[in-house]
């Protein structure tokens, strides 16, 4: 066997937290990098797979430090070293491409300056020649206008590009090593395809080794070779990438694995008793932004939405970002009075905007957020935060209300215990419970659920998905729930609906979604979610001129 | 509405978070600690009446008798520094207190009410905020007279606007914050908002603000007083001390260098004990 | 892109914000100064004032009319450059502040010479090594100096300067100033001490912009470029940080409007400042307005220079 390329060896980095304890994020992790090979490190938020990617560049972020082992890069050994010697390896012979691209670049510098900047830096060649190599690159990652695309600021050109145009910026300097961090993250499916396709091509014509960090295990199947998996700073299970995804031995990866498989969704059957009226009719929804000109804003955003969503059924909506699923959630609950059009709830006229609305209108529709470190008071007891809605909308104090709130977090599966807490003392999961808690103390029949499952890790997004289903049986809910994700639509909804730039393209089961979509935009984003399939992204043909109208590269 | 709240609302405190607090804040409070408690228990701890002439030499020097010299009338300064810790921390802190408690107020229901009240308040009190602090002081004080009411409100109104941007910033911030959207649309009205989901969150950077604000009130009222327009004789606060004992200067007599060494360490310790806050209390924006 | 991120409108809404609060800024002013006490009248006639000269002296002043429209005339006046008559001396008030305003100017335009570059300097190096012993050394320096008034700084150099180390003379402005070092001399005193007040400001906030701009991720990935210190900062952090820092030298020069009412009272240096303390005094009504509106104006110039800087240094805005 060759040499590697990386090789380190029971690396433990430590952190030091606000209230000034020590505590050990990376705790004796050892892996190897042969020349030319890219290895992913995959695991959940918290996993430590940033902190290690960074440590090879021999970089820690504020506050963190190597305290043990050794990380040797080609001749070099990275621990051993001074700051000033890693800084001459950094862009020559190991390159960073970071999550958020449009936050690394310069936002005053011009995209040429900054994407030769190492070799200016390491005076490496002159700019001329610099230059002409920077274009071959943005052609060789199929970046258009690769002449004059330098020129640009970085707010100029799209995310999808300026991510791109960061691996030109890491690749200029010819290093042994990419450090990819997260780099599709942020993107759009039908944007992220072709975006990986760039870097896959050009990793493979230079042979140069890579690091990819993802918490996506379909993403990291189609680019790495070795999967590393790591969970709370250890390494639980590495091996090459079809064998981690066809026979996976730890429990961990099994699980991570698991969560990917779509359980088919079973329609619920309410005993029916009579007729229902449907939980929520939309008909003609338009609502918008900006300042209002002729009944109509300036920002026009939903353009006629209609639907209908039966009760004790889930109804889905997707679409990629600015696609108006979120103003959606928003008019409906009122939050973002739309213009014109109409809601009905459960057979009721609901009034536009939230001064208009009863109590008893408010209460029936509630709407639970994505991000529920925004979406708790941080300066609010857990008990508090559920206690509100109660005394609001059913007049509860005192030994009741809190007999209620503790019913309530056995709703969610939590602890009574935790009423006591802060949110800031829980997890992202739990916080998440709490969140969707605190919409079913209004006791209400329709819940809007707006990309809920979005920023948890897979583990913690299944189980939060299989609460939904439970509550659903228990209280006779209906959702409408919001994502950017298929694979989770199809886990809880009966209907989907796939919105395109405000407006409504395709209505189908969600079942069906997959086979028998007919608009060409609903067919495009189908075909771009990752499979977990190491062949799935070269196998992969898609219509460009399909791509060309709908993609927002 | 408030009172049936079962579970009282926690303010972050360096106890419930466990925060290090750093050895030069620890000073800075205790030295705030110290003029605080000499202000209070001021009158009992004075060695002399301060407005009596006790020495018959004028810019004494330290002595057993007179720990810390006498002033240009032969007056006790310990004394008078004592006095004028009442007037300077008094003024000061009715100033500061009705500056950002307005500020606060106007600030909070303004970045939740928005629209015109918000275009309209932010655009008058910027404007109020281009004249410079001290010429306003100068020209109000010269113009109704200088009483400790008037130096009180001139102080506060001075400082006003600055406060209310302060605040409007921050529950500006905090409006947009996932979780008043969702009070907003359980339908809660703007007390409940601003009382119960704005204000607990932007307090920390508030009182930190209030406390710099505090350090310039004393400032404008000794620049005040060094003028000859704030308190007015026979009674003094520490910036008029510094006024009355100037020609001393020249002497070096300790009837100038200690009440200047009076606002100096005061203001010094409120910047450092500022300073030192753990940064999640000053800006948790 | 939407009409507001054009700049020449939103260097057209600083302008015109900027004359608003001009108009806001001289009716207050107009009218504080309406609050002082006692008739205009009865002061300037002293002991001849017999009610018939007192009526006669009012009508002649205009002092019957309403405010308004006396506001009206006045601001009319000003536009036209014409600042009114001294009450007490019978002079232009254009005259009387003439050069004093000039007197004032050189001791601002010398403190801004002085205290920029050398706050500048000390700001971004401090950033640059943030919690080196540089860094500290200079935060409780500037940290003391902005926590003592203006007067203590002036006393304190004149303690050291004039009378410890006898290099100076405490009160400069008498004595003939016809050579260079006698100029020097001179002007050393209140240049020192507004220099002190004025960078210690400068250097907080410069330090503050920097150090904000450093946490961004875009200075971090200079970093993984291999770029040393010097090039992360002078290179991403500080063109980044031109608005904040334009912002901060505005505000800490706007400072100098107040601190030379100090400066100038101690040192006894002939400047608008001193004519308009000596103004209240003597109740001077049109004298004080002009010279509260020479500092309001100067200090709404300095903020709405640092604006159009903060606007014209942004790509996003350009």
């Amino acid at each position: 066997m060759t040499k590697p390329l990386v090789s380190v060896c029971d690396l433990k980095i430590g952190a030091v937290s606000d209230a000034g304890r020590k505590i050990e994020i990376i705790k004796g992790v050892s892996f190897d990098i042969a020349p030319g090979e890219i290895v992913a490190l995959i695991g959940e938020s918290g996993s430590g797979k940033t902190t290690i990617a960074l440590s090879l560049m021999g970089h820690t972020r504020t506050g963190c430090a190597i305290n043990g082992g050794t990380i040797r890069l080609g001749d070099h050994d990275v621990t051993a070293m001074s700051e000033g010697q890693r800084a001459q390896i950094r862009g020559t012979e190991v390159s960073y491409v970071p999550q958020s691209a449009a936050a690394a670049f310069n936002p005053s510098q011009k995209i040429m300056d900054q994407v030769i900047e190492i070799a200016a830096i390491h005076q490496l060649m002159p700019r001329a020649q610099a230059e002409d190599k920077a274009i071959e690159l943005f052609r060789a990652l199929a970046l258009p206008d690769a002449q004059t695309i330098g020129s640009r600021y970085p707010h100029q050109v799209s995310g999808g590009q300026l991510q791109r145009l960061s691996a030109a910026m890491a690749l200029i300097g010819d290093p042994k090593l990419v450090i990819f961090d997260e780099p599709t993250t942020a993107l759009d499916v039908t944007t992220q395809i072709e975006v990986l396709r760039a870097f896959r091509s050009v990793m493979q014509k230079g042979a140069i080794a890579g690091v990819y960090v993802s918490h996506d295990l379909a993403v990291v199947a189609q680019i790495a070779d070795r999967i590393v998996v790591l969970k709370g700073g250890e390494i639980q299970e590495v091996g090459t990438a079809e064998q981690i995804l066809k026979s996976p031995s730890h429990p961990y990866t099994q699980q991570l694995l698991q969560a990917f498989d779509p359980v088919p969704h079973v329609p619920v059957s309410f005993a029916k008793s009579e007729r229902f009226p449907p939980i929520l009719q939309v008909s003609d929804l338009c609502a918008g932004y900006g300042p209002v000109k002729n009944s109509a804003p300036a920002a026009k955003i939903l353009k006629n939405v209609n639907f209908t969503l039966e009760r004790g059924k889930n109804l889905g909506v997707i679409g990629e970002s600015g696609s108006g699923k979120s103003t959606l959630a928003r008019a409906i609950s009122g939050i973002l009075p739309p213009y014109r059009g109409h809601v009905m709830v459960d057979g009721y006229e609901q009034p536009g905007a939230l001064a208009q609305r009863t109590k008893e209108q408010l209460r029936r529709a509630q709407i639970v957020f994505q991000l529920a470190d925004t979406a708790l008071n941080p300066a609010q007891s857990v008990g508090a935060i559920l206690g509100r809605p109660l005394t609001f909308y059913h007049g509860m104090t005192g030994r009741a209300r809190e007999a209620r709130v503790i019913e309530l977090l056995d709703m969610v599966r939590l602890p009574a215990a935790i009423r006591h807490r802060l949110p800031s003392e829980l997890s992202g999961g739990q916080k998440q419970r709490i969140n969707l808690a605190r919409a079913l103390a209004a006791d209400p029949v329709l819940i809007l659920c707006d990309e809920i499952t979005s920023a948890l890790d897979t583990v913690v997004a299944a189980a939060i998905i299989d609460l939904l289903k439970e509550l659903q049986r228990e209280l006779q809910l209906s959702y409408l729930f919001i994502s950017h994700d298929l694979s989770t639509v199809e886990a809880i909804c009966d209907d989907v609906l796939v919105m395109y730039k405000g407006e409504v393209v395709e209505a189908l089961p969600a079942h069906q979604m997959s086979r028998d979509a007919t608009h060409p935009y609903s067919r495009l984003l189908v075909s771009s979610v990752p499979k977990l399939d190491t062949g799935w992204l070269s196998g992969l043909e898609q219509d460009p001129e399909l791509v060309a109208r709908f993609a927002n590269r | 509405m408030l009172k049936t709240l079962s579970f009282p609302l926690r303010i972050v405190s360096p106890k419930t978070y466990g925060y290090r607090f750093s050895w030069v804040g620890r000073i800075g409070l205790g030295v705030i600690l110290l003029w605080a408690g000499l202000a209070i228990f001021g009158p009992a701890l004075q060695p002399y009446p301060p407005g009596e002439i006790v020495d018959w030499d004028y810019f004494g020097p330290m002595s057993d008798q007179f720990w810390l010299g006498t002033d240009y009338l032969g007056r006790d300064i310990l004394s008078r520094i004592l006095m004028g810790a009442r007037y300077t921390l008094g003024i000061a802190l009715a100033s500061v207190f009705l500056a950002c408690a307005a500020g606060v107020i106007l600030g909070m229901v303004a970045a939740v009410i928005g629209g015109w009240f918000d275009t309209i308040l932010s655009r008058l009190l910027d404007a109020f905020n281009g004249i410079p602090s001290l010429l306003f002081g100068l020209v109000v004080v010269a113009a109704i007279g200088s009483s400790i009411p008037v130096l009180i409100m001139t102080l506060a109104a001075i400082y006003l606007p600055g406060s209310y941007r302060f605040a409007r910033a921050l529950a500006v911030n905090v409006n947009t914050m996932d979780f008043v959207t969702v009070a907003r649309a359980r339908g809660e009205g703007t007390p409940y908002l601003i009382a119960r989901e704005i204000f607990p969150n932007i307090l920390g950077p508030v009182l930190a603000d209030l406390g710099l604000r505090f350090v310039f009130i004393v400032l404008v009222l000794s620049g005040l007083s060094f003028l000859g327009l704030g308190v007015q004789p026979p009674y003094a606060d520490w910036g008029a001390l510094v006024r009355e004992n100037i020609e001393g200067l020249s002497l070096g007599a300790p009837a100038v260098v200690f009440p200047s060494l009076a606002i100096a360490s005061l203001t010094i310790s409120v910047n450092m004990f500022i300073d030192n806050l753990p940064t999640k209390i000053r800006d948790r924006s | 892109m939407i009409l507001s991120r054009m700049p020449w409108f939103l260097i057209a809404q600083r302008l015109g914000i900027a004359l608003l609060t001009l108009i806001v800024v001289s009716f207050a002013v107009f009218f504080a100064t309406e609050l002082l006490p006692g008739d205009v009248a009865e002061i300037l006639l002293g002991q001849a004032a017999t009610p018939e000269a007192v009526a006669g002296l009012r009508d002649a002043m205009g002092l019957d009319q309403p405010a308004l429209s006396r506001f009206i005339g006045w601001l009319i006046g000003l536009l036209g450059g014409d600042f009114g008559t001294s009450y007490v001396n019978n002079m232009p008030v254009a005259e009387l502040i003439g050069g004093r305003l000039v007197n004032s100017l050189k001791l601002a335009g010398l403190t801004t010479l002085l205290a920029v570059p050398v706050a500048l300097t000390l700001g971004i190096s401090a950033a640059m090594w943030r919690n080196s012993i540089f860094d500290r050394i200079i935060s409780m320096l500037t940290i003391s100096v902005i926590s003592v008034p203006e007067f203590m700084v002036a006393t304190l150099s004149v303690l050291i300067f004039a009378v410890w180390l006898d290099w100076l003379p405490a009160l400069s402005f008498g004595v003939n100033v016809d050579s260079w070092s006698a100029i020097l001399r001179a002007y050393a005193m209140p240049v020192i001490t507004l220099g002190f007040v004025v960078s210690a400001q400068m250097i907080r906030m410069t330090r503050a912009a920097v150090i904000e701009t450093i946490n961004t991720p875009y200075v971090e990935m200079a970093l993984l470029k291999g770029a040393s210190r010097s090039r992360m900062v002078l290179r991403h952090a500080l063109p980044n940080a031109l608005g904040p820092i334009a912002n901060a030298v505005a505000l800490s020069l706007s400072y100098l409007v107040g601190g030379v009412i100090i400066v100038e009272t101690i040192f006894n240096y002939p400047g608008v400042a001193k004519l308009m303390l000596d103004a209240v005094s003597t109740r001077d009504l049109p004298l004080i307005q002009s010279c509260a509106m020479i500092f309001c104006v100067s200090y709404l110039l300095l903020i709405t220079l640092a604006d159009l800087v903060a606007i014209l240094s942004n790509p996003r805005l350009r």
